[in-house]
């Protein structure tokens, strides 16, 4: 998990003020505390100045300039065993709906500061999210908070003028803030706004300065740093032109297996990243350019109805089809998609940026490829396969979502009708539904809290056990991946200082040989010439085994980084079954209500009119209430399905990836171990003659 | 360990018996004694000999590093122009100490220090090597105790180093030109190398430490991912559990033999580096006496021919003070022909130590060398043996 958190760390970048740096400790230090924890970058929008009176009161640092509108930036942690909302978030993050939370903790304000500012924007957006993170200690007055706060945010939603005109204030405030990016680009929210010191610093200052002492960057050796070999991986070649004897192991896909079957192939390579202008959208001024890399696959699946195509694709098309698949694809796991890194532009243009980032979109292409159900999914195919521009939808972001929502509300509120059937089968998204998410978000909490149980819960005994045993298995793979770092950076180093020795003998040789005035001296530059050959040959031959065993030790990390998915995947089930809690709750209100209505119509004789057609009303929207339940059920059914095969899947081919790994891993130490021994038999034979026993 | 460990200063010490004279020692048994501050090591100091001027072919006594100190000063003292075989370190920083590992190492330099001077031809005639090996305790200790004021070394340097600039001051001043330096394109050269080749050596082991931290960073790495992988294992079920909790308990045993090899190369190269870099320091310690003896034979020469001109003067005016003067420029010649013979003594000294110096350092670099190369080949050939097992296993797992 480190390297994850490293990753998206470097996201948050320093600023020279004090606050800032008192602020970057604690939150390494959170991190350090807790070490399987996802951090997630989150865009807190701080909405009116009530919220911002609130904040300034519980912040712990002064946050100066900090005005209604300004979107702050927060570093979010969840601690997997303390609760349950980390899988909801990684959904999130990974079908971009936007991430999450997270909320500066400084030791003392912990817990006020969760649930003050945090929650409510909790609530505002992200759907049925369950709030375990609270200790249970704490239970009694956290609930009190969460009620309390959960009023306010009732008051808020309710009186805040939410019309279009405060809409377009905001739009305004934002455009003021920072008229370097777009307002509704999710990724330039981490653009800074020189205005705001709570907004980090850009992050090109990092990239200007890469030794600058930051701990926050200080990243640890990371496997795809140490490649050595050729990008594609199967092949290496010897420096001694021996064949390699990992030659025959796992691929460098790790997880990308060619085929389930073994006819079927799609073959896709990444290449040729082209810098282009964007004519249309030249409101961002440096971010109107952008890479293309061409896609070209190679398939003999019928589908696909050709053999060889290749298209160019930019990174947001990338995105766009990985929240598509995460739309299409519930309860699937879906290998997560390269991170979006923000840069500034000029960084983005960088040789070595486009560079990662075709590699990283190559491996997971190829990951997707690997996927018995996503390899044949339309979303897939027509990213492949169509040319021009992508003709899949993008679904909007998550602001614009949020506002339309807003905007929305009044009408939703007075309708209160019932979902159309067609939406319930997606999750609710902060936005588009408001009302469902605050009804779904209220139907958990009294999950959580409230002493009536709900009318479904999850009752599959196996899959909560699998559940469970994935945990720990997470926790051990994230433990072993981060040893498996460990021991790959002791094997460079050792690599290195062999190296270094070799290089000192070397020169020592040439100094013996230049000085020599007596024969012996000679005889002993000899000696230490065999020495330094033998100790550079060594350092290469270690320096290969190690670029080999990143390869075949980063299919744990692969594994690590598919955990994300499952959870994903998981989140997806749990929020299908919150939907149809909710429905069912629903529909037993509705049922009461219209129980009621009936009894007090019954009442009067010849019935009451208005009653009688608030009555027709009501059973109307129990009709569509009962068909959104049906097929929320079907949804939730169809989910648990995808889980279960998928689970499957997951197990027989971890099984099959795993021990291809160690089946690797071994041969490829069993050969370079051969090859030093031999290295440094020659030179102990060459040597005997000095040895105690010849004399 | 103690039948493993290699002697490149014993190597040509013959340690059997034999009717050829022989004198081997060995530096055996550390022992704490003593409290805090207070508290040192001592060494049981085993010597067999032959040696007709040894109380017997065998003899036993404890002795403590400064007494070893003792030793080498009092040689240096008396053997200008040999390179005195060079100690181990005195100062160790507190907290490694009293480690185990710490004093097996000194132990082993202190008894390459001692067979060196007992295989060297001249020092092992010296009166206070018979001492050192053979007095009783309390003797050692008197001696030691007494002579440590005497034998102040570092004071003396640092005089001579004074007077050096002081006379180099007046040269200027007076307008003298003395040769203080010796001009000799060999003995440049010699010196040239010398600090050189400290400086070569210094890094060499500096790497060599470095390849021994490193073995052990991989050993603590290869423990540490067996123990996860073992636990990753406990977490899967089937064949894949049992490929993790195998390739686990290998690891582990391979980061023990990773340990063991780590200590074998620190003591078989890069001690041996070591001890050559403390070599070549005392070498240059020898350098600086010789030095030291070149101006003192310059200044004696230069006084002597100004009071032989002087002299000359006065016999020519056959004043009165003629004879006394007379004796004294014969005290002063005889004393610069003095200064002159130990000067050309270290030199000749010198350079017959060179030849044995480089003969030597051929063999026992090469040894060290050779050692290295012998471990680094058991390693791998361990390593490559202990994965190779494991091939079987897993090839069994996933047909099964």
């Amino acid at each position: 998990m480190d390297s994850w958190n490293t990753k998206l760390c470097r996201k948050l970048k320093p600023h020279p003020s004090k606050v800032h740096e008192k602020f970057h400790k604690d939150i390494e230090n959170l991190g350090r505390r807790t070490r399987n924890t996802i951090f997630t970058i989150l865009p807190l929008i701080v909405l009116s100045s009530r919220r911002r009176e609130d904040f300034l009161k519980t912040a712990p640092f002064e946050p100066e300039g900090l005005h209604s509108g300004h979107v702050l930036v927060f570093l979010t942690s969840f601690s997997p065993p303390r609760c349950s909302v980390v899988s909801s978030v990684t959904l999130l993050y990974s079908s971009s709906v936007v991430s999450s939370i997270l909320l500066y903790c400084s030791e003392a304000h912990q817990t006020k500061w969760y649930f003050l500012n945090s929650l409510l924007f909790y609530w505002i957006l992200f759907p049925g999210l369950g709030y375990r993170m609270m200790d249970s200690e704490n239970q009694g007055f956290e609930a009190a908070q969460l009620y309390s706060s959960r009023d306010e945010m009732e008051n808020l939603v309710l009186k805040e003028p939410l019309s279009s005109k405060s809409f377009s204030n905001y739009r305004s405030a934002m455009s003021s803030l920072s008229d370097s990016h777009h307002p509704l680009a999710p990724p330039t929210i981490l653009t800074p706004a020189d205005s705001d010191p709570l907004l980090s610093p850009p992050l090109d200052r990092d990239l200007r300065k890469p030794n600058a002492s930051d701990h926050f960057i200080s990243e640890p050796l990371h496997f795809s740093d140490l490649s050595f070999g050729p990008v594609d991986g199967n092949h290496v070649t010897d420096v001694n032109g021996v064949e390699s004897p990992s030659k025959s192991s796992v691929s460098s896909g790790g997880l990308s297996r060619s085929s389930s079957s073994n006819s079927d192939y799609i073959r896709i390579t990444v290449s040729n990243p082209q810098k282009e202008q964007d004519v249309s959208n030249s409101i961002v001024p440096g971010g109107n350019s952008y890479v293309t890399y061409l896609i070209t696959t190679r398939t003999n699946i019928p589908e696909f109805g050709g053999s060889e195509f290749s298209v160019r694709r930019r990174f947001k098309d990338v995105v766009t089809l990985s929240e598509r698949l995460a739309e299409s694809y519930r309860g699937f796991f879906i290998p997560p998609r390269p991170d979006k890194s923000v840069v500034e532009g000029q960084v983005m243009q960088k040789q070595e940026f486009v560079e990662q980032r075709r590699v990283a979109l190559e491996k997971y292409l190829r990951k997707l490829a690997g996927h018995p159900v996503i390899r044949k999914s339309d979303e897939f195919k027509v990213f492949l396969q169509v040319q021009g521009r992508l003709p899949l939808p993008t679904t909007t972001d998550v602001a614009s979502r949020m506002f339309d929502g807003a905007v929305n509300l009044p009408k939703q509120l007075l309708n209160e009708s019932a979902m159309e059937p067609q939406e319930v089968v997606q999750p609710a998204k902060g936005g588009r539904d408001l009302l469902r998410l605050f009804k779904e978000l209220k139907q958990s909490v009294t999950n959580d809290w409230g002493s009536s149980k709900p009318p479904v819960v999850e009752e599959d005994k196996e899959f909560l056990e699998k559940k469970e045993k994935l945990r720990d298995f997470e926790q051990q793979l994230s433990a072993t991946s981060q040893q498996a770092e460990s021991l790959v950076k002791a094997q460079q180093d050792m690599a290195e200082t062999f190296g270094e020795l070799g290089l000192t003998l070397i020169k020592l040789t040439k100094f013996e040989n230049e000085e020599a005035v007596f024969n012996c001296q000679r005889v002993c530059a000899n000696d230490t010439k065999n020495i330094a050959t033998a100790a550079v040959k060594a350092s290469r031959l270690y320096r290969e085994l190690n670029a080999q065993t990143v390869k075949h030790l980063d299919v744990l990390h692969d594994y690590l980084g598919l955990m994300l998915a499952v959870h994903g995947a998981f989140s997806e089930r749990s929020s299908a079954l919150l939907t149809e809690q909710t429905l069912l709750s629903d529909l037993s209100s509705l049922h009461t209500r219209a129980e009621k209505l009936e009894a007090a119509s019954s009442k009067v004789f010849g019935g009451d009119k208005s009653r009688i057609q608030k009555l027709e009303q009501l059973k109307e929207t129990i009709r569509t209430t009962e068909d959104a339940k049906n097929v929320a059920v079907r949804e939730y059914e169809r989910i648990k399905e995808n889980n279960r095969s998928e689970l499957e899947r997951f197990d027989r081919e971890r099984q099959a990836d795993f021990l291809s790994m160690l089946k690797g891993f071994v041969t490829n130490q069993v050969g370079y171990a051969e090859k030093i021994s031999d290295v440094w038999a020659k030179v102990a034979e060459e040597t005997s003659n000095y040895s105690k026993e010849s004399n | 360990m103690e039948q493993e460990r290699s002697l490149p200063g014993s190597s040509l010490s013959p340690r059997s018996p034999s009717s050829q004279p022989y004198l081997s020692v060995s530096v055996t048994d550390p022992v704490k004694l003593g409290n805090g501050v207070q508290a040192y090591i001592s060494y049981r100091v085993i010597t067999k000999t032959n040696f007709p001027e040894y109380q017997g072919p065998e003899k036993i006594v404890i002795r403590r590093y400064n007494d070893f100190v003792w030793l080498h000063d009092r040689l240096f003292e008396k053997y200008k122009g040999i390179f005195i075989p060079s100690l181990p370190e005195k100062n160790a920083v507190e907290k490694f100490r009293f480690s185990a590992e710490f004093i097996e190492m000194r132990r082993q330099a202190l008894d390459i220090f001692v067979n060196r001077i007992a295989s060297h031809h001249e020092l092992q005639k010296s009166e206070d090597l018979r001492t050192f090996l053979q007095a009783e305790e309390e003797t050692m200790e008197r001696l030691r105790s007494h002579d440590s004021g005497i034998f102040k070394k570092k004071p003396a340097d640092l005089m001579q180093i004074f007077k050096d600039v002081q006379s180099k001051v007046s040269d200027i001043v007076l307008g003298k030109e003395k040769p203080v330096e010796e001009s000799n394109p060999e003995y440049e050269k010699l010196k040239h190398y010398i600090f050189e080749l400290e400086n070569h050596l210094t890094e060499a082991q500096k790497h060599a430490y470095r390849l021994v931290k490193r073995h052990r960073e991989l050993g603590q790495a290869l423990s540490d991912f067996g123990k996860a992988a073992k636990l990753l294992g406990a977490c899967e079920e089937n064949a894949v559990g049992k490929g993790f909790s195998e390739m686990g308990a290998k690891s582990e045993m391979l980061s023990v033999k990773l340990q063991k090899e780590a200590h074998q190369l620190l003591m078989n190269f890069e001690e041996p580096l070591k001890d050559y870099v403390r070599t070549v320091q005392s070498i240059k310690a020898t350098i600086a006496e010789r030095a030291n003896a070149f101006r003192q034979q310059c200044e004696l020469a230069e006084t002597t021919r100004l009071k032989e001109i002087n002299l000359d003067k006065l016999m020519l005016m056959r004043s009165d003070k003629a004879s006394e003067a007379e004796v004294e420029y014969k005290e002063l010649k005889a004393a610069s022909e003095e200064a002159t013979k130990r000067f050309e003594t270290i030199v000749a000294l010198m350079n017959q130590e060179t030849v044995r110096f480089q003969e030597q350092k051929t063999l026992d670099v090469g040894l060290a060398f050779h050692e290295f190369a012998k471990g680094q080949a058991r390693l791998a050939n361990g390593v490559a043996d202990a994965w190779r097992s494991l091939l079987p296993k897993l090839e069994a797992l996933s047909v099964s």
